[in-house]
């Protein structure tokens, strides 16, 4: 049976500082960070267990050391088991481990509101005239993009090559529900209005360990985050940030019940495409979703048509493995989505962030007379994913009734402050509460505690399911200190 | 196949309904009128300032 796809996403955002004739990105990323109002402890980000240059095909990679010392001088984690920090030029949110893809996607949203609060707070620092404006896009339009990540948990003993065989095809053609939409194109690909996501055009290899240049469809990343004689973790960078809730849910739910029909072999056949690169671009322009693109096996099929299979697979799949309610919906609304798509993609204006922009966009080219070069179309793309609700044209639909939703504010609101409770999200969150003034270092898979000792304690969490409420939830309710946790967690 | 036929029932459904549906989209072409009106008023004022002036480093 296939383990437990604890999974959750990593932002990083666009930043601006409007008003200013200049800025520096990474500077203004820092005071970002710092300025954030909502519990959170600075703390020093270890990389003793990170291993980014860990290629999981199975060899190092020489060049890549440590993280970017760079990266480190920043780092917040929140009461909510979250990582705030720069990384290079971008404020970045990595979202808790959580449970399963509603819950997922509730942080992924909570991302957003915390990123609105520091910008908030980080603007009243500035001079008269200027604020921070904060993007969850993915691309300045000018040639530079910047990563939205998904994370999957995984069993070692799941060969590297088969999610490499199995994954790649999925990943391609699921863009026509992932993306968040895009006017124009960039890269050296071939030149069109408007396109289904902001990244495919970045994308220029199948499978490789980077992910600034030359960017991989899979990501070899091998760097679990836990236990690595048991676990892998999926590295997903083929993916848009998106506004809209059930996109997100839709996202991440299927890329999660991909990966454990793989692990379980439900998946009769990898579909694999001749070219999956030029796939992905190719796919991304395509705004009737009518294209076919060559398979490996000589015959072709259009994204729409592969994405079926894959409904059938999982459809079955979840069929017979599972009463989970939510693998059950999802199956539902995937289903609704590709018939949507397919009798007319402006059906999905309501759920998907590519069709909702394109929608408002010809709503503008056709009421004021525009061409698709205009630069107010520029405008209105970058500004849907303005994270100031105010600003934000996402959410101005939303609250007009023409976009879907699923958290309302008290929700979010709880979730910015309070982790998950099924992962191990939860102790590191709790421990944020309970103990700030003694947690000096973290990483996703240890806290580091300086208890007024000689030595610092340093408390491993390598099963991403365990440190959870159920397990812990009455030893931190009950400790005094950090170093009561210690001694009822029975660590010297 | 059977994925295919999963498509042709869903639009056979829509199609069962297809009356009814128009009335709704042209309702949508009003409330698409409006949100542009209110769009109007939060839109950045110098949309190709705002454009040129938005450069990001890349990431990751």
């Amino acid at each position: 049976m296939a383990i437990h796809k604890v999974l959750g996403t990593e932002t990083e955002y666009g930043i601006s500082v409007r008003g200013a004739r200049d800025f520096n990105p990474a500077l203004a990323s820092t005071q970002l960070v710092n300025s954030y109002p909502g519990r959170r402890v600075r703390v020093q980000w270890s990389y003793e267990e990170e291993s980014p240059g860990r290629d999981a095909r199975g060899f190092g990679h020489e060049g890549y050391g440590v993280a970017d010392p760079e990266g480190a001088l920043v780092n917040a984690v929140l009461s909510n088991g979250a990582r705030l920090y720069v990384d290079h030029a971008h404020p970045e949110f990595s979202g808790p481990e959580c449970f399963d893809p509603v819950e997922a996607t509730l942080y992924d949203k909570v991302g957003e509101l915390v990123m609105h609060r520091a910008a908030t707070a980080a603007s009243e620092l500035l001079p008269p005239g200027q604020r921070m404006s904060i993007y969850k896009n993915n691309s300045d339009g000018k040639g530079n993009s910047y990563g939205a990540h998904e994370n999957y948990l995984l069993s070692r003993e799941t060969p590297f090559g088969e999610v490499i065989r199995f994954a790649t095809t999925f990943l391609v053609t699921r863009q026509i529900f992932t993306g968040a939409g895009k006017v124009g194109s960039e890269n050296g690909r071939p030149e069109v209005p408007f396109q289904l996501t902001q990244r495919a055009d970045f994308f220029e290899e199948e499978v490789g360990l980077e992910t600034t240049l030359k960017r991989p469809i899979i990501n070899t990343r091998d760097e679990p985050h836990g236990d690595p004689s048991k676990y892998r973790r999926l590295h997903v960078i083929i993916g848009d940030a998106n506004l809209s809730e059930p996109q997100i849910l839709l996202k991440m739910g299927t890329m999660a019940l991909l990966l454990a029909a793989l692990e379980d072999s439900a998946l009769p056949d990898s579909l694999d495409l001749a070219n999956p690169v030029d796939a992905c671009w190719q796919v991304s322009h395509d705004l009737d979703l009518h294209r076919p693109l060559p398979l490996d096996d000589g015959g072709s099929a259009t994204a729409l048509e592969l994405q079926w299979r894959y409904h059938e697979w999982l459809g079955k799949y979840v069929e017979a493995e599972t009463d989970d309610e939510q693998a059950h919906a999802l199956i539902a609304a995937w289903g609704q989505v590709l018939a949507d798509l397919e009798e007319d993609p402006m059906r999905c204006a309501d759920r998907l962030d590519w069709v909702a922009k394109k929608r408002l966009l010809e709503g503008y080219i056709e009421r004021d007379g525009l061409g698709w070069d205009n630069p107010k179309l520029r405008a209105l793309d970058l500004q849907y994913h303005d994270v100031d609700p105010e600003r934000s044209l996402h959410r101005r639909l939303v609250g007009r009734g023409a976009m879907q939703g699923m958290f309302g504010d008290a929700e979010l609101a709880k979730a910015e402050v309070e982790p998950p409770e099924r992962t191990r999200a939860y102790f590191r969150g709790r421990c944020v509460s309970r103990f700030p003034g003694s947690l000096v270092a973290a990483n996703w898979d240890s806290l580091v505690f300086d208890t007024g000792e000689t030595h610092l304690k340093r408390i491993p969490m390598m099963e991403p399911l365990k440190g959870d409420r159920s397990r812990v939830g009455a030893i931190l309710d009950s400790a005094d200190d950090a170093a009561g946790l210690i001694a009822l967690l029975g660590g010297q | 196949m059977a994925e295919r036929e999963q498509s042709r029932r869903s639009k056979e459904a829509e199609q069962d309904t297809e009356e009814e549906a128009l009335p709704v989209e042209r309702e949508s072409d009003e409330k698409l009128d409006e949100l542009l009106d209110e769009i109007d008023q939060v839109l950045e004022e110098n949309a190709e300032e705002f454009v040129r002036n938005y450069i990001q480093k890349g990431g990751e």
